[in-house]
């Protein structure tokens, strides 16, 4: 069934078409919120392919480096997307060049109910996928009467995912799917990242580093608003006294699911 | 009893005329987090605007054709949209993330039409036109209802029914109701949240314009200190109602409209000071207001 | 000691520069000088003593304002209230108490302690939005029971008209302005005494980080709540002494500054003038008085008279004139006068501010 969706109609027109081999290029941004400089001249590359992690200690910025690509928060220097630079966009066009955006704690609508969580995603001109979505998230289609705010964690997770899957994007950025959610969620949303990122590249935050192993093919990791390690996530996660160094956490106990 | 019907239908005519003004406060603040301090000053040009044309049309004897004060409402309307519409395009889009600021200059924005009004009309209340029948009593319960009452009561149920319809059934009410929760989302699904903000604005601009005129047919005049006078009962409505919630503001007015008419009747002329010790009642036991987000 | 070299000399220069305009204020009412139509009359005349008492009692007022909102980042929209307490017990303790001169003050300065006291310690239980419409319900309230004119005491709509029969001689009558003059001089000094003082300590230092940052000033193991309250009790006890000066000053209490429109003026000040400055609050207030007061007075000149209706009646309403230029300050010059003339308290507190003018109100 899970090789089945990802080969099915639903999935993105364009999607088999040869991605280029950098697909964001993210050059010396900073940030500064409330006074405090959070990015120091980030530095960074995702491939067209695959699951990049984004990893660090908390507080190190990797939420606002998705929140600067997004033009949410201010920032200088230049962010290119599929060779277009993004510079001084405002949120929306930067969404609307093919960026899917899945915040922190979901930040789903909790006064609308998940239908119109998702009909607000739609665009006009573009036939909202809603046959993916569904096939990924049955659970959403049983309960798409029902308040946003009244559905249990996993499923807002699965709700603001699908809000940015319903149009074709060609990166999608996930910030900590897994944080707050039971083990037995975190493998549910992981196995729903693993089938998306067979289609679309993702620039995945993450704390829980079996999610990263699962995912990853490449991490980059953070460290007091720069990036100070990038590799393929097989060696860093091998390197112990590495992953101890940066993360504080040793990849073989850092594990949950 | 008769006394009773009738303080109770004048409380809820005036809960009608302060739900107007409210609503378009509450819409814009829940979506921008601007309290718009020029809500005043667009409720005053839709007033004087309704009066312009009501001077053209109206007889010898003061009074206008249905289809003249119909006329009227709607340039109230349209002159209050335009006004709400420009300020946004023009003082508050500049601000954009600056909510502060934002405040501040629909502040000397009230400022500037206050007196910019005064100086082209003059401080002294003039007279407003209406047909007739606006002048007319009605015989209900044994009490003699004037019907001005009962054209504010129809037309607050009309704009609140018209405000949660779109609210609940269009694109941009959708957009609306979800930029209330979290706008930063809203943009990050790739809406231009900014054509939702002009289009509280050009909307609460209409609906304090008209409430300019109708305003105009419950006090019988118009005079520059109609504005800063209702907006004040605004804000208090909004802020017990819970600023962004539109049915918050309907209840709301209500209880504002009916304490002050009672505590007036039976405390000779305490309604005010009634309704600023309910607001802060009210603030501090929930300082969301009634149906206040707890978002 | 430590001093970078060149600050002593500077601040002993600016030290004689300002001596020496307070002494050049103070001998105004001996200065037979011509005004070129800017005053009503010759300098030292009546009319020229009480608009420039009236320009210091508002830039003294709005000193006190941006204690409040500009230092500790309180929005209150109910200011007003504590300048109008300040004049109306002292109306109401002369005139229809008939105390004299220095009950009535005790008693007036008394009020003007305790109100702020119970109205602060309510008020600030909530922040930011809620705590406007809290402060503004008070003053709302305030208004309200002086225009009921309970026990005749207030006048109403009228006003207050001041009973001098136990009040000392030199506050009585035209020719003896200078001394009220002289009066509204010692306020502004005063008042910029107590600012300057206040601000400058640890609790004004306080007050900046709460305006700038509330919650780290709750990790300090301060209590935030506290020093609010001070900061909303001094800056409303120096309103109520702004108050007696312009009862004297004008003769009369009237229900005009218990409006919520009279406390919209005052931000109008601070933030034309440059709120966090403190001088820039006070060349605010002195300059908005001054253009509300002589634009009208102004319009009425030949050079306005001959312009087409649609200048002429515009440029009439200096309520309009001084929206405008507001409007323009806040869209392009967010530091006000203040950052034109390079007057600043501290640059780093005026940048706070401006950062903090520019940051949401509660972005979500």
């Amino acid at each position: 069934m899970s090789a089945g969706a990802a080969a099915s109609p639903a999935r993105l027109p364009g999607a088999a078409v040869a991605q280029p081999a950098i697909l964001l290029h993210v050059r010396d941004v900073h940030a500064r919120l409330g006074g405090a400089h959070i990015l120091q001249g980030v530095d960074f590359d995702v491939p067209g392919r695959g699951v990049t992690a984004l990893l660090g200690r908390n507080g190190v910025g990797k939420t606002t480096t998705l929140r600067a690509i997004l033009g949410i928060v201010p920032r200088s220097g230049t962010v290119t997307f599929d060779g277009q630079p993004l510079d001084g966009l405002a949120t929306f066009r930067v969404i609307l060049r093919g960026i899917g955006y899945v915040p922190e704690d979901r930040d789903v609508f909790a006064g609308l109910t998940v239908a119109e969580n998702l009909r607000l995603a739609e665009r006009r001109g573009v036939p909202p996928r809603y046959d993916l979505v569904f096939d990924l998230f049955p659970d959403l289609a049983a309960r798409r009467r029902q308040a946003a705010g009244t559905l249990s964690g996993g499923q807002q997770q699965m709700l603001s995912i699908a809000r940015a899957l319903l149009n074709p994007a060609r990166l999608l950025l996930v910030d900590e799917p897994s944080k707050g959610l039971s083990p037995r969620l975190v493998g549910e949303t992981v196995a729903a990242l693993a089938r998306i990122a067979e289609d679309i590249p993702v620039l995945l935050v993450e704390q829980n580093l079996a999610a990263v192993r699962k995912l990853a093919e490449h991490v980059l990791v953070m460290a007091e608003g720069r990036i100070v390690h990038a590799g393929p996530a097989a060696d860093f996660l091998a390197d112990a006294a590495l992953t101890q160094t940066l993360l504080g956490v040793s990849a073989g106990t850092g594990a949950q699911a | 009893m008769s006394t009773i019907v009738l303080l109770a239908l004048t409380g809820i005519g005036l809960a009608g005329l302060y739900f107007l003004v409210a609503s378009g406060l509450t819409l814009i603040f829940g979506l921008m987090r601007v309290l718009n301090f020029a809500h005043g000053a667009f409720l005053l040009l839709g007033g004087y605007c309704a009066w312009l044309l009501g001077a053209q049309l109206m007889d010898a004897a003061g009074n206008v054709s249905n289809a003249g004060f119909l006329a009227m409402l709607i340039a109230a309307l349209a002159a209050g949209a335009v006004i709400g519409t420009l300020t946004e395009l023009v003082l508050i889009r500049p601000l954009y993330r600056r909510e502060f600021a934002q405040v501040l200059v629909t502040v000397g924005l009230g400022l500037v039409v206050g007196a910019l009004v005064m100086g082209i009309w003059g401080g002294d209340p003039r007279n407003f036109p209406a047909p007739p029948w606006t002048h007319g009593i009605v015989r209900i319960l044994g009490a003699n209802v004037p019907a001005s009452r009962f054209l504010l009561i129809g037309v607050a149920l009309l704009v609140l029914v018209a405000l949660v319809a779109f609210l609940r059934h269009t694109r941009y009410g959708l957009i609306v109701r979800a930029g209330v929760e979290n706008r930063t989302m809203v943009s990050a699904l790739g809406i231009d949240v900014r054509r939702a903000f002009t289009l509280v604005f050009a909307l609460g601009g209409a609906l304090a314009g008209l409430s300019g005129a109708l305003a105009g047919v419950y006090f019988g005049a118009v005079s520059p200190g109609l504005g800063s006078m209702l907006l004040i009962d605004a804000f208090i409505v909004v802020v017990i109602g819970g600023l962004g919630s539109i049915t918050g503001s309907a209840l709301a007015a209500l209880a504002v409209g009916l304490l002050q008419q009672f505590a007036n009747y039976y405390f000779t002329g305490i309604g005010d000071l009634a309704i600023v010790l309910l607001l802060a009642v009210v603030l501090l036991v929930r300082p969301r207001g009634m149906l206040g987000a707890s978002t | 000691m430590t001093r970078a070299p060149g600050t002593q000399p500077r601040r002993f220069a600016g030290r004689v520069t300002l001596a020496v305009i307070v002494l050049l204020l103070v001998a105004v009412p001996w200065l037979d000088l011509p005004t070129a139509g800017l005053l009503p009359d010759r300098l030292n005349a009546p009319g020229s003593l009480q608009l420039l008492g009236l320009c210091l009692v508002f830039g003294a007022l709005a000193m006190t304002y941006d204690l409040l909102f500009g230092f500790t980042g309180l929005l209150s929209f109910g200011h007003a209230l504590f300048f109008a307490a300040g004049a109306y017990t002292f109306a109401i303790a002369a005139t229809v108490f008939h105390l004299s001169g220095p009950a009535a003050l005790a008693l007036t300065l008394g009020v003007a302690l305790l109100l702020p006291l119970v109205i602060g310690a309510i008020s600030l239980r909530t922040t930011g939005i809620a705590f406007a419409m809290v402060t503004l319900a008070f003053a709302q309230a305030g208004a309200v029971i002086v225009g009921q004119d309970p026990g005749h005491a207030t006048g109403g709509e009228l006003g207050l008209g001041l009973a001098y029969d136990h009040l000392p001689q030199f506050l009585v009558g035209v020719a003896n302005t200078r001394y009220l003059y002289w009066i509204c001089l010692a306020l502004v000094v005063v008042v910029a005494g107590i600012i300057w003082w206040i601000s400058g300590s640890v609790t004004g230092r306080v007050w900046q980080a709460i305006r700038d940052n509330e919650r780290r000033v709750q990790v300090l193991g301060l209590r935030p709540y506290v020093f609010k309250l001070v900061a909303f009790v001094a800056a409303s006890f120096l309103a109520a002494l702004c108050g007696i000066a312009w009862l004297l000053l004008v003769g009369g209490a009237n229900p005009g500054i218990t409006t919520a429109e009279f406390t919209l003026s005052l931000l109008v000040m601070v933030v034309l003038g440059g709120a966090g400055t403190r001088w820039g609050a006070l060349a605010g207030g002195v300059l908005y008085t001054f253009l509300d007061q002589r634009l009208a007075a102004l319009a009425g000149s030949p050079a306005i008279q001959s312009l087409p209706t649609a200048l002429r009646v515009p440029l009439s309403q200096p309520l309009f004139v001084l929206g405008i230029v507001f409007m323009l300050v806040i869209l392009f010059r967010p530091g006000g006068i203040a950052s034109l003339f390079g007057m600043h308290g501290s640059q780093p507190a005026r940048r706070r501010w401006l950062a903090w003018l520019g940051r949401g109100a509660a972005r979500r």
